[in-house]
């Protein structure tokens, strides 16, 4: 088992506030880590700070072995590590295909082209088993104006899993998406996860997703990891349940809000 | 691909068309035509930039750099043939683009659009005080030549525009395909989500720079042509009100398709050369009343009426 990504005391100041403390994280190669906390303990600024998107204040951050921290999206993304968001991404006014064929483009890594079309046949053939694998095939030529969320949170997380990344990053790939739609959207997400063999980081609230899909959990609050381990152990321990997931939701509930 | 095709066909077309029908046309019918698909040019590099989410008040000023090269190359380097001298504008204006856009690209919106202006109006500024080159009569651009044909002893107005309606094909045709190219598309990207085109691994600012420099070419021929049609240059050709027409008329034919600017271009100084004889007093009033109805009706431009056609057809 290699690690992929490693931390060592990263921190995160936004002047008097601590948004993150001494953030001491590895991932080994292949695992499905998921990221818990309630809303300001750290999560999306340990995220942003791993793709860059955040300078840290202090600490080191490795990907592959290597230090990768002030390094921007762009560079992080031809190293392997890509995001998803949690508002998807998208270019709005342009088709589904489109979106797509621009993505696809991008992953090739090449210098773009002047006089050739976009829409190489290769493209077009690669983006619709995308489609396909996502189970969003109908949406092709759509707008993604017209797209529900569930959807473009699909395609949001397609675009991320272009051009061979080795870990993937997901900011709450479930929220905004209907509980119907929750589970049928996470096992799409998940085979073509394991189709890719890459490794997941995923920040996650609803605690039933977090025990189906997850193999590691790491739980924060106020800025510091609090527990991190096998998913079972940490959402029994006690100081997770009352700083993260709710005294109540102790009894498996079915239901609960989104 | 079958579209593609069909739409640099009837792009060759319209050409060869428009050609033919200015045998049989009056001179001063030429002469608008010609200054048409200058001005047009000029607007295709300002929709390269609407394209990428900017807009620019400022395309004058590749537009009065490619009319100076025009006019200081005939007077100060004795050049005539007229390729040579359109030329000699894009070297100019691609140099001068190369700096500037490696400052402008940075910014976005207002800032971009108040960027652009300023250096335009800078270039103005330094015409005006120039005397030596006429300060703001500016000067006269001398009979030129077209490989064998003389301006002087040929029908120059016909001269013109044939070179006019030439280069806009040649223009045209490269843009079509680069609107479809993968930079054409990143540009649209860039306008519609710069987060995502940043974790997508493209570099916004090589994209536009790109987009930045060959729209400010293709201003630079717009402006050659323009001097090489009317015979004269002054520093207005800079003036931000120039730029805000150029800008007008790119809302007037919208960015759905390469021959809108065109079409748009020719609307616009029809449009402005009638409303001057109706209302030599109120012909701007005209065309901001023309625009306004543009935008309220057609907010995707005059060549919303042709898409809207085909889609009713289909």
């Amino acid at each position: 088992m290699t690690e992929i990504l490693k931390t060592e005391g990263l921190s995160r100041y936004f002047g008097a506030v601590t948004a993150a403390e001494d953030i001491n994280v590895t991932i080994t190669e292949g695992e499905i880590v998921g990221v818990i906390g309630s809303n300001g303990a750290g999560k999306t600024t340990f995220i942003n700070m791993v793709t860059g998107y955040l300078p840290p204040s202090k600490g080191v951050i490795s990907f592959d072995g290597k230090p990768i921290k002030g390094l921007g999206p762009r560079k992080l993304m031809r190293k392997g590590l890509t995001r998803s968001f949690q508002i998807p991404q998208l270019f709005l006014e342009l088709p589904v295909i489109d979106n797509l064929s621009i993505a696809l483009a991008a992953a090739e890594h090449k210098q773009f082209q002047m006089l050739r079309p976009v829409h190489t046949p290769e493209r077009l053939k690669a983006a619709e088993e995308i489609l396909e694998q996502m189970h969003i095939t109908e949406y092709r030529d759509e707008m993604v104006t017209a797209m529900p969320q569930g959807a473009r949170k699909l395609l949001d997380i397609a675009i991320a899993m272009l051009g061979n990344p080795r870990m993937l990053l997901l900011d709450e790939p479930t929220s905004g998406v209907s509980m119907e739609e929750k589970y049928t959207l996470m096992d799409t997400v998940m085979e073509a996860v394991r189709a890719r063999g890459l490794t997941v980081l995923f920040v996650e609230h609803d605690m039933e997703i977090v025990q189906r899909y997850v193999t590691r959990v790491l739980a924060f609050a106020s800025g510091v990891v609090i527990k991190d381990g096998p998913v079972d152990e940490v959402l029994a321990d006690e100081q997770v349940q009352e700083l993260v997931t709710g005294k109540q939701h102790k009894p498996a509930a079915t239901g609960g809000d989104a | 691909m079958m579209k593609a095709d069909r739409t640099e066909l009837s792009l060759i077309g319209v050409a060869i068309a428009v050609a033919i029908a200015a045998q049989f046309s009056p001179n001063w019918l030429v002469f608008t035509l010609t200054l048409a698909i200058s001005t047009g040019l000029v607007v295709m590099g300002v929709v390269m930039l609407m394209r990428a989410g900017l807009v620019s008040f400022g395309q004058g000023l590749f537009y009065c750099l490619g009319g100076y090269a025009v006019g200081l190359g005939g007077r100060f380097l004795g050049i005539t043939d007229a390729l040579v001298l359109i030329g000699l504008g894009v070297v100019a204006t691609v140099a001068i683009a190369m700096i500037l856009g490696l400052l402008v690209t940075r910014y976005r919106e207002i800032f971009f659009a108040m960027l652009s202006l300023a250096f335009s109006m800078i270039l103005y500024g330094i015409l005006v005080k120039s005397h030596g080159l006429g300060s703001t009569d500016g000067f006269g651009v001398v009979d030129w030549t077209l490989l064998w044909f003389d301006s002087e002893t040929s029908d120059g107005a016909n001269m013109a525009l044939m070179l006019a309606i030439a280069v806009a094909l040649v223009i045209a045709l490269f843009l079509n395909r680069y609107f479809k190219s993968s930079i054409g598309l990143a540009c649209e990207a860039i306008r519609e989500n710069e987060v995502r085109v940043e974790y997508m691994g493209i570099s916004r600012q090589q994209i536009l720079y790109i987009n930045y420099v060959i729209a400010a070419a293709i201003g630079s021929v717009g402006g050659s042509m323009t001097a090489l049609a009317a015979g004269h240059v002054d520093p207005t050709m800079a003036y931000w009100t120039i730029s805000g027409e150029f800008v007008f008329i790119a809302i007037l034919g919208g960015t759905g398709h390469v021959a809108a600017p065109f079409i748009a271009a020719l609307i616009f100084t029809l449009v402005r050369t009638y409303a001057v004889e109706l209302a030599p007093n109120a012909w701007q009033m005209i065309l901001g009343i023309v625009l306004l109805l543009i935008i309220l009706f057609l907010p995707k431009g005059i060549w919303s009426l042709f898409t809207r056609k085909k889609g009713a057809a289909s």
